[in-house]
């Protein structure tokens, strides 16, 4: 700028200098906005495409089971079924795995072995979703199917949630993949949360002549509990959205059995196999399942979020999700 | 007596949580070691270098998913790295405490929504009016792409020292020079590795990408065509009766996972690098 011959007018300088300021303040911003305007212009575009749905059906939407793209009736109750159904057993599975692998790696692992455990359980959140797919619809079905359907057919098969034909593919079979698919994120972030709870909790609790797990039971996880809570809820909302693997394993059928070992649908899975084939009312009735989706994953994710933030603050650490 | 229950129960405890650990780490071994052996048994040089041969012909590969990939991946980073970093760098620097609360809450939120939505939102905003395109699918992967490269370089900004920074300021550097050849130069590792996150998960991500790139049996490499990709071809090839297509899909599953673990891996050690530098 200056290495003109003639000697600086710093007024230019100055101003040019200031010009640079406001230009790259403005396109900073600009780039911090796309993060706003594709949050808006994806509710925007959901919504006014699931208009007519939403006019036709209302709210009836909600609380019909049938799904008929021959006649043009849609009721998004069996996939909404199918999806808390899912969702309920992954993290029935999920959850208690988690926590003792969180234990494990925040309290009771020796130092040496702590990280590279963490980062081989870790190494299951690198894996796609389409791939847990494929290992679930050829390994695991196979197994659900017999042994476990079966020795729960056997011996539980008066409850009306493990009754009916054996066939692999079915709500049980989501739900377990579902389990192993949230099980890494529902641990990192539990760990992260017993990690942030300070020594001196644990050592009063020691020194007053507790053991390891009265520690761990009565101090380090009340103290935790939010935050725990917290990493629960976003496993919830990473199952609740989940697709690709439950869309190769849940049998695509919309039908509400009580039943685990019936096929299902949920959300996510009714879209995947649908939209690309859908137009008319039939798409605005998928695309209004796309909202609902997005309306109960961004509630999940903000619930779980203040939960993990309010501890993180609280025990003063930075915790990420 | 109450001393002993009370130690048992502290030793059947952690026995329990050791197994907790042990079936996690088992299950990965497991499937990773199961895609590993089926992916590699199946492997050879012609499988990556040509395309799919005619049903019921053997051999036949997968280089026009590899491709498409590539080119989905390429157009998501070209429109999410660039603006994922601006974000960052105003959230790091020039964003009030509270509009940088609100921000970072929107990215959250927006790395919260189902992948399958934002594809339906592109599906919705471009392919109901243009059709089924690689294009398309690059944006939904870059909608992906986006919160995660803001919120990394964010992060990575802040690790950049203050005094760096107040020196540049203090000889009368403007503002946007000290952003832009001081902070973000100086915190790369951990921008690159905010990419090579971003790359990861939007190389394996399938739901965005049937609504958009739809996937396509033919080599193709232009944008406005419905494109192949690596996570479609898994989908779509463990769905036919054809055993050959299924061992095809698990070598496919084998060399995505490979490149994410392969990328995971990088991502830690340019972490740990990065890191070690700076403190």
């Amino acid at each position: 700028m200056a290495t003109t011959s003639k000697p600086v007018d710093f007024r230019i300088l100055k101003r040019r200098l200031r010009y640079g300021d406001t230009i790259f303040h403005g396109l900073v911003l600009l780039g911090a906005l796309t993060i706003l305007a594709t949050l808006v212009a994806m509710v925007w575009i959901l919504a006014s495409q699931s208009t007519d749905s939403i006019t036709h059906f209302g709210f009836g939407f909600f609380t019909s089971s049938t799904w008929n793209p021959v006649q043009n009736q849609f009721g998004a109750l069996p996939a909404i079924y199918g999806t808390v159904a899912s969702s309920i057993l992954a993290l029935l599975i999920a959850v208690p795995i988690s926590i003792g692998v969180a234990i494990f790696l925040s309290e009771v692992a020796p130092g040496p072995i702590r990280v590279p455990a963490s980062f081989l359980v870790e190494m299951l959140a690198a894996v796609p979703s389409v791939v847990f797919g494929l290992w679930g619809l050829f390994v695991l079905a196979p197994k659900i199917r017999d042994p476990l359907e079966r020795i729960l057919g056997d011996y539980f098969g008066w409850l009306p949630l493990f009754k009916g034909a054996h066939l692999g593919i079915g709500i049980l079979a989501a739900g377990i993949i579902l389990a192993i698919m949230i099980l890494p994120i529902i641990t990192a972030i539990s760990r992260d949360v017993l990690r942030a709870v300070p020594r001196s909790q644990r050592e009063a609790a020691l020194a007053l002549g507790a053991t390891k797990w009265e520690t761990i039971w009565s101090v380090v996880l009340p103290y935790a509990r939010p935050g725990i809570t917290g990493a629960v809820i976003l496993g919830l909302g990473r199952a609740v959205g989940e697709t690709m693997a439950v869309t190769m394993l849940i049998g695509n059928a919309y039908k509400i059995n009580i039943s685990l070992f019936s096929p299902g649908n949920t959300l996510a899975s009714s879209i995947a196999s649908e939209l690309g084939e859908s137009s008319g009312l039939y798409r605005s009735a998928i695309i209004e399942l796309g909202l609902v989706l997005l309306a109960v994953t961004v509630l999940i994710n903000v619930a779980a979020r203040l939960l993990i933030w309010r501890i993180s603050t609280h025990a003063g650490g930075d915790l990420r999700a | 007596m109450r001393q002993r229950r009370r130690r048992i129960t502290n030793t059947v405890m952690m026995m329990a949580v050791t197994a907790c650990a042990a079936v996690a780490i088992g299950l990965m071994f497991l499937i990773v070691g199961y895609i590993a052996v089926k992916g590699i048994s199946y492997l050879n040089p012609t499988f990556v270098t040509s395309t799919p041969a005619p049903l019921g012909e053997t051999g036949g590969g997968i280089k026009h998913a590899i491709v498409g990939t590539v080119i989905l991946v390429g157009i998501a980073m070209a429109l999410a790295v660039p603006a994922g970093i601006a974000a960052g760098v105003f959230l790091s620097e020039y964003a009030g405490p509270r509009v940088r609360l609100v921000l970072r809450f929107l990215a959250d939120t927006l790395t919260g929504v189902p992948s399958i939505v934002v594809g339906v939102f592109i599906y919705a905003l471009i392919v109901i009016h243009t059709g089924f395109s690689a294009l398309s699918g690059g944006v939904a992967l870059a909608v992906i792409m986006l919160p995660i490269v803001a919120r990394t370089a964010e992060e990575a900004l802040y690790l950049v020292p203050r005094d760096q920074r107040e020196a540049a300021l203090a000889l009368g550097t403007p503002k946007w020079r000290v952003v832009s050849s001081i902070a973000v130069p100086s915190a790369p590792p951990a921008i690159t590795t905010g990419c090579l996150l971003a790359i990861a998960r939007a190389a394996g991500e399938t739901a965005p990408l049937l609504f958009t790139a739809l996937g396509n049996n033919f080599y193709s490499t232009s944008i406005n065509d419905p494109i192949a990709a690596m996570p479609i071809i898994i989908f779509r090839y463990a769905l036919t009766p054809y055993a050959v297509l299924h061992d095809q899909a698990w070598a496919t599953a084998f060399i995505l996972v490979a490149l994410m673990l392969v990328l995971s891996a990088v991502t830690r050690w340019v972490v740990s690098r990065g890191a070690g530098q700076l403190q």
